[in-house]
């Protein structure tokens, strides 16, 4: 019996790992513009601060001397704006608004409140600069005199520590998300290794294993487990249940039959009336039928639920056959027939005992049946290539174009007029070889007679 | 009457602006390809053959060489920013500043020293110290000075025999004058000590490196100050006759640079033509050299090398250039 496939919507590892993931990606992003907006920050700082410090040197270096302004602007006011990338400097210096020296096209932007320096981002001659923008009073003899200077550079070095620090914060990012991605990946399957672990616990069990789990399992995972473990209960309970019914019923039909069987036979042998005689054996007949029938419909539901549960052994099938042999030489003997053991002398094999003596029993059940008085049913068992018990008789065989449908239950062969049985019993046999992974074949022999062979390859 | 005299008065001004160049000279004259208009402070000998050596390898290519003053290389190009296509010139202040105002053209495509170059526009490609150069008859006798103090004191030590026969660039005038000048002030008080003492000797001063040594040759002056040791070297018929001092105290050393201007027409040629300049010049690979190449880094730290900063600008200031200018007149011309 196949189980069947549960109904699939999405997976729970694919759903962890895409929040995982996503998660990871977005953090990625919020990290890389956080770098970036941060590293902006610091970057216009430092030039900011070198931009101050400059213009607060040259600044320093106005003096009145003789009524007139002075500024002796030091060299390292413009070495320390040295750059790698040689960024261009702009300077004007104003008294009182009137431009002295310097870029003439540099504009003086007062900062707020007057006198606080003041920074400013802009574009001089076609360039992107910063701006500084200073201004010191100087208190002459006679009079009081406002210094402005408006400070500019370019920001090609800038943009490219700000490039590398891009570059670098991308990298950072990706590695970040990589290496969250790592983690989720790793997450994800330490997660679904405990569900894992807990299938193949499942699956591993033995086919009357209906025992509790016992394994600790993680917290989230332990409601399942009890669901898992209650219907075991119950499952086993049912199970012992129907195996329960099948042993009772078969004795329930089975003494009965066997006691009324024994009244009739007691009862024949008083009647002396040849038609009261007759009807006697009429009815012994039809108990046997039943009672036949019974055991047979008894070995099939047997047989059904064994073969959910398949216990392999190891056996040998030639002592096996032997055995089985021995137990049915005395109803062969009635008949007047002679059992014959042939093939090879030691057969081992895995498979369930008591399915196999069921069907083979049943295999030389109908031999007997049909085999005429004084012939020989031959049962050869063989181990190459495969193993197989065959079974012969000297009977009329099957009628060809029943073969394929001889199997199926309850089908009687059509020659079977007035002989004894349900039809179960090659059923049973089929049931048994495909139980074990093999199947029936059914033929007639070349010089007369049926032949059937029980594959049981695995 | 009226036409004739404006006329007139464009012919003469045309003559006017032709003569005011020290030189001119067109290299390759027959060529119908790119035409490069060079704009340099260094005199055509000096230059000609890293012009000739590009002609020949790039023959459809025409140069016109003009020469003039540091001073005025810059003025010229501040008028007329679009009739030169390459700006040669030893005073590095003013071409830092003409860069900086945005006359030159980014050159991405030429690979040279980070510390000889600024904005991948202008690129270096000579090392030329300032050097004292003395006539050394004039020092017969006595011991040959080989720093600035040593120079004072044998100036101090003869007066008379050094009266009006001491020379070196009118700063007021020369571009590379007004850099090694207030380069020296930087480093040292011994620059005004010993202009102070020039002045007292009666000093005579000079638009340029090559009137001063034409001046030492002839014995009109004995000692020159701040002259470019490089001219010197390239004449050497007058190598017996004068000694070329390279200061030990402090040395400055100059680097001649180039740029391609920004208004140029022929950037291509352009470009090639400063990538031959630095490929032959400035790690002495070519031949004939007339000019010093640029050293190597290590050696350019040692001799004090001017580095290509913006710092060059401080001295270009109105204001400090003024107060420069002032401090010097008073020192050097003394009544």
């Amino acid at each position: 019996m196949m189980a069947a496939s549960p109904t699939v919507s999405g997976s729970l590892r694919d759903r962890l790992m895409i929040t995982l993931i996503g998660g990871a990606a977005v953090l990625a992003l919020l990290l890389f513009f956080a770098v970036r907006s941060y590293a902006v920050q610091v970057a216009q700082q430092g030039q900011d601060s070198i931009l101050a410090a400059s213009v607060t040197a040259m600044l320093d270096a106005a003096a009145i001397r003789d009524g007139e302004v002075e500024i002796d602007i030091p060299y390292a006011a413009f070495s320390m704006l040295s750059t790698p990338s040689d960024d261009r400097v702009f300077y004007a210096i104003y008294q009182d608004g009137a431009f002295l020296s310097g870029y003439n096209d540099l504009a003086y932007e007062a900062g707020k409140p007057l006198g606080v320096r003041s920074f400013q981002s802009g574009d001089v001659r076609g360039a992107a600069v910063r701006q500084v923008n200073a201004s010191r009073t100087l208190i002459g003899a006679n009079r009081r005199t406002e210094i402005q200077i408006a400070l500019a550079q370019t920001q090609d070095a800038q943009s490219q520590t700000l490039d590398r620090i891009a570059r670098n914060a991308a990298f950072l990012g990706v590695g970040f998300f990589a290496l969250t991605g790592l983690l989720s990946l790793w997450a994800s399957s330490v997660t679904m290794g405990q569900l894992n672990r807990l299938t193949t616990s499942v699956t591993r069990r033995g086919p009357q294993d209906l025992s509790p789990f016992q394994k600790p399992v993680p917290q989230e995972m332990a409601p399942l487990v009890q669901s898992l473990n209650s219907l075991m209960g119950r499952l086993d309970q049912s199970l012992s249940q129907s195996e329960d019914f099948i042993a009772e019923a078969a004795h329930r039909v089975r003494t009965p039959l066997a006691t009324v069987r024994s009244y009739a036979e007691a009862t024949l042998q008083r009647v002396k009336r040849e038609e009261n005689r007759e009807a006697m054996r009429s009815m012994v007949r039809a108990i046997d039928e039943s009672s036949r029938a019974a055991g047979q419909l008894l070995d099939h539901a047997m047989i059904t639920f064994r073969a959910d549960h398949l216990e392999r052994e190891t056996l040998d099938l030639r002592a096996l056959v032997e055995d089985l042999v021995l137990r049915l030489t005395p109803i062969a003997d009635m008949r007047d027939l002679s059992l014959a053991v042939a093939g090879d002398a030691d057969v081992p094999f895995a498979g369930d005992a008591i399915l196999i003596q069921n069907a083979v029993r049943n295999m030389i059940d109908n031999a007997i049946k049909y085999a005429p008085p004084d012939s020989t049913v031959t049962i050869t068992v063989n181990a190459a290539p495969k193993p197989v018990i065959v079974v012969e008789d000297e009977g009329p065989g099957f009628n060809t174009d029943e073969i394929a449908t001889l199997a199926g239950r309850f089908q009687r062969g059509s020659n079977a007029a007035d002989s004894i049985g349900s039809g179960l019993g090659l059923t049973i046999a089929q049931d048994v070889a495909t139980a074990h992974g093999g199947h029936l074949h059914l033929s007639n022999r070349p010089e007369g007679g049926a032949c059937v062979s029980l594959q049981l390859s695995s | 009457m009226r036409i004739l005299t404006t006329l007139v008065l464009i012919l003469w001004s045309a003559c006017a602006t032709a003569q005011e160049w020290e030189d001119t000279q067109v290299f390759n004259d027959a060529a119908t390809g790119p035409f490069l208009r060079i704009i340099s402070s260094t005199d055509t000998a000096l230059f000609a053959p890293l012009i000739t050596s590009f002609v020949d390898e790039n023959p459809n290519t025409r140069v016109a060489y003009f020469v003039t003053s540091t001073a005025d290389v810059d003025r010229r190009l501040r008028d007329t920013p679009d009739a030169f296509d390459i700006v040669v010139s030893s005073a590095m202040d003013l071409q830092l500043k003409l860069v900086n105002d945005g006359f030159a053209r980014q050159l991405p495509g030429i690979e040279h020293p980070d510390w000889a170059t600024w904005r991948q526009s202008l690129f270096a490609f000579t090392a030329e110290p300032a050097a004292i150069v003395i006539n050394r008859a004039a020092f017969a006798g006595a011991p040959i000075p080989a720093t600035r103090q040593e120079l004072i004191e044998a100036l101090r030590d003869r007066p008379t025999a050094f009266r009006d026969k001491v020379g070196t660039y009118d700063v007021r005038q020369s571009g590379l004058g007004y850099l090694f000048a207030t380069q020296d002030s930087r480093a040292s008080d011994t620059y005004w000590r010993l202009m102070e003492v020039m002045g007292r000797l009666g000093v005579r001063l000079y638009c340029c490196s090559g009137d001063m040594i034409d001046d030492l040759t002839t014995g009109k002056i004995a000692v020159a100050y701040n002259v470019l040791g490089s001219y010197a070297a390239a004449r050497p018929e007058v190598n017996d006759s004068l000694a070329v001092i390279l200061p030990s105290d402090f040395p400055i050393t100059m680097m001649r640079t180039a740029f391609v201007t920004a208004a140029t027409a022929e950037a291509s040629a352009a470009e090639s033509f400063i990538a031959h300049l630095l490929a032959t010049q400035a790690f002495g690979q070519g031949e004939n050299l007339l000019l010093p190449p640029l050293t190597s880094e290590d050696a350019a730290e040692d001799r004090a090398t001017i580095p290509l900063e913006p710092a060059l600008m401080t001295f270009l200031d109105a204001l400090k250039r003024r107060r420069f200018l002032a401090a010097w007149e008073d020192t050097m011309i003394q009544n």
